[in-house]
């Protein structure tokens, strides 16, 4: 059997509320004994068969990275990303499991394309790939789906994310019916008419480089009404990338409240304003849009008092076909399992949050919220480990990226934050030192 | 003189001097126009392309004609007879022309921001002729020229822009151009009409129409599009025409010698009058007169001599 021995890092485990130096050992995929680092006598034969032993001195050892929102775009769109490279993207980025949203063609509507995804992760994916379903056939908000024949597939949540669910009484039959199942009902909450054909955030730099703008309002009446129904129906509701003060406070009050909802918000939202849209850059268009410095303020208190529960990236990879073209044509999205880690903790850098508060958002808290039994280095779970070393800088370069798009706002940008290994079940999928 | 940029993408990147100096060239420029053999030497062997997404008929023969009379060859392109209906794409399109090496690309598209998306595929000069709800800089340039001309000055200068102000490139590019020479703006409209943040433009906002009026130099009404009816932006013509629409009993709030402007084409009856777009107060068609010499300026200066000269 196969073992593996992580030496001498700084062990940062929030689920068990857990930092400190520590040896992990690996057994089998799975996390067998974790010793003090100061206090381990354990000899080990190097080069014995079967036995890889890492040095993480002055690195620091996580639970791998769970993505709640990533697009991986197979079946349907392969030129944009495929499962094999979205997953490479995932590994890269510390993560070792992703929860890709429904939104191919065809619609994963049926069991027939989740076990297509899964069958093609399981073949060519090196990290953890989870499914969501469409919450209505086609993603046309009017029927929906057969949610236990999903579930039984491999469905960990169900979502239209990327189009809203505009009829109130179907979301409301969502979040009741999903109840005997407890998936969680994922709500791109947009309203389509006041979003109207807008491109960026409604405000002062719309107005100047003659854009249409998006109101925050369009995301806070579906946030409210949202909110309303989980209340109303006592279903389990999901926020995708909230992008809004507004949102953010709907939220904090109805969990207040005790209404059953989570909620996430993407590390360009948490690092970046409107005013990265000047230049007409189609790398700054996304849907929700980039907000205002009030807004990106309120994500972050969110997140530090727990009203965000997830950093989830909205991985969206788009090929120049859909990228290089006037702005109000350019479709929306931006590539964010590679950059999401060191963006994050950026605002660590920045005081804005701590180290503890980035990584639960990062593992323990998206699997909570989807019932993934992950995100955790207790004794006995899946070895799923990112190891980073916080120290090192890196350029993005987005040649070097590993997902087949390379649509992101943040090329040429120097971040702090290093993702130097990956492991997913107990085997290394991705090493920094053995990439160019 | 040459301007010490490639491109004129919009007023609000052009400095004090930049624009007084396009304007005291078109002046010296307007002469040409009144001659009998309307025509210079100064761009033989230039090539500039017309190249138009939107339709437009003022602005496009505007720029062709300034191209001609001095002395460059104009090609015009418009999308309803170019492969852009084909699916083409705007960086397919810029390359294939800058193939043809052009000195110029004059553009004019619905989407804001193309001017400078096709600024960086080309080597050529790119001038923006109107680009979406951004900037149309040779409007306010030739407008600036307009109440130079009338008033004597632009400094000081009470300028309300009526009308909408959301969807209009000639607003903005008037509000950086007249602020930036000194003169105190105003934008007027229905709050439907009236963009969030326009202030920070450096102008002051009212949808008070007879407070715009009141103590004016110069009032500019904008063009309203009838299809805003169907956003709920307005409720009909009859009552934005009783809101906003300029006629001879609102004029008389106006100061007496008061000019009036429209960037064109007018709806008749709707934001302006017969009798004030025909009165004595409007300039409309010194406007135009305006737009050859101003384009003649803009494409003398960013393509005449070398720019290597011009940045000695």
């Amino acid at each position: 059997m196969n073992r593996l021995v992580i030496k001498g890092g700084r062990l940062i485990d929030p689920s068990v509320n857990v930092d400190g130096l520590f040896n992990i050992y690996v057994m089998g995929g799975r996390v067998g004994t974790i010793k003090p680092a100061d206090k381990d006598t354990t000899e080990l034969v190097e080069g014995a068969p079967g036995l890889e032993v890492i040095d993480a001195t002055g690195l620091v050892v996580l639970p791998g990275f769970i993505d709640a929102h990533t697009h991986l775009r197979e079946p349907g769109f392969e030129y944009k990303e495929t499962i094999k490279t979205g997953t490479q993207a995932a590994s890269a980025g510390g993560f070792t499991s992703v929860l890709c949203m429904a939104n191919t063609n065809p619609v994963n509507d049926n069991e027939s394309v989740t076990r297509y995804i899964l069958d093609k992760a399981k073949a060519e994916g090196i990290a953890s790939v989870n499914p969501i379903g469409a919450v209505t056939v086609g993603q046309k908000g009017e029927r929906l789906t057969e949610f236990g024949e999903l579930k039984n597939a491999g469905c960990v949540a169900l979502s239209d994310d990327g189009v809203p669910i505009t009829d109130g009484t179907v979301m409301r039959r969502a979040l009741e019916y999903s109840k005997i199942f407890g998936l969680p009902i994922i709500s791109h909450a947009e309203d389509p008419r006041l979003a109207l054909s807008g491109v960026m955030n409604e405000g002062a730099v719309s107005t100047r480089l003659g854009l249409k703008g998006i109101p925050n309002a369009a995301e806070d009446t579906i946030v409210a009404r949202d909110l309303s129904l989980a209340e109303l129906t006592g279903g389990r509701l999901h926020i995708a990338h909230v992008s809004t003060r507004g949102a953010v406070e709907l939220i904090r009050a109805a969990k207040a409240r005790g209404v059953n909802v989570t909620a996430e918000a993407t590390p360009h939202h948490l690092t970046l304003t409107d005013e990265a849209v000047s230049g007409y850059s189609t790398f700054t268009k996304m849907n929700p849009p980039l907000r205002t410095q009030d807004d990106v303020d309120a994500l972050r208190a969110g997140l530090k008092d727990g009203t965000i529960d997830c950093i989830a990236t909205d991985h969206a990879p788009q090929s120049t076909v859909e990228k290089d073209v006037e702005f109000d044509k350019a479709a929306n999205g931006i590539v964010g399992l590679e950059t999401a880690f060191s963006l994050a903790y950026g605002l660590v850098e920045e005081g804005i949050l701590t180290l503890h508060d980035i990584i639960r958002a990062l593992t323990i808290n998206p699997s909570k919220a989807f019932s993934l039994n992950k995100g955790s280095l207790r004794v006995g779970s899946q070895a799923d480990i990112a190891i980073v070393d916080l120290n090192k800088t890196w350029t993005v370069d987005p040649r070097k990226l590993k997902s087949k798009s390379k649509n992101t706002p943040y090329a040429v940008k120097t971040l702090k934050g290093v993702v130097v290994k990956t492991v997913v079940n107990g085997s290394v999928v991705y090493d920094a030192s053995k990439v160019n | 003189m040459r301007l010490k940029r490639k491109d004129l993408l919009g007023i609000e990147e052009l400095d004090r001097s930049e624009i007084e100096q396009i304007l005291s060239t078109a002046e010296s420029f307007k002469e040409v126009s009144a001659r009998e053999i309307k025509k210079v030497p100064t761009l033989r062997g230039k090539t500039v392309i017309n190249l138009f997404y939107e339709p437009s008929t003022r602005t496009r023969t505007s720029f062709e004609i300034a191209a001609k009379r001095m002395s460059a060859d104009a090609v015009n392109i418009s999308v309803s007879t170019s492969s852009v209906t084909k699916g083409e794409t705007l960086r397919d399109t810029a390359k294939n022309l800058e193939a043809m090496r052009p000195d110029c690309i004059v553009v004019r598209h619905s989407s804001s921001g193309t001017p400078e998306m096709l600024s960086k595929y080309v080597s050529c000069s790119v001038v923006n002729a109107g680009d979406g709800a951004h900037e149309h800089p040779s409007q306010a340039l030739l407008d600036m020229l307009t109440v130079k001309e009338k008033k004597g000055r632009i400094e000081g200068i009470k300028l309300s822009i009526i009308g909408d102000i959301t969807h209009s490139r000639v607003a903005r590019s008037n509000i950086y151009g007249f602020t930036k020479l000194g003169a105190e703006v105003t934008v007027c409209g229905p709050p439907t009409m009236i963009p969030p943040g326009i202030e920070k433009l450096g102008c002051s906002v009212t949808t008070d129409m007879n407070a715009a009026l009141r103590g004016a130099d110069v009032v500019m009404m904008l063009r309203i599009q009838m299809e805003r009816q169907k956003e709920s932006l307005f409720p009909s013509v009859r009552e934005y025409s009783r809101l906003y629409g300029l006629d001879e009993a609102k004029l008389k709030s106006a100061k007496d010698d008061v000019i009036i402007l429209h960037p064109g084409p007018i709806n008749r009856g709707v934001e302006i009058s017969s009798e004030v777009a025909d009165g004595p107060y409007s300039l409309i068609l010194d406007q135009v007169t305006n737009g050859v010499a101003v384009r003649m300026a803009i494409f003398y200066m960013l393509l005449g001599g070398t720019r290597e000269e011009s940045l000695k």
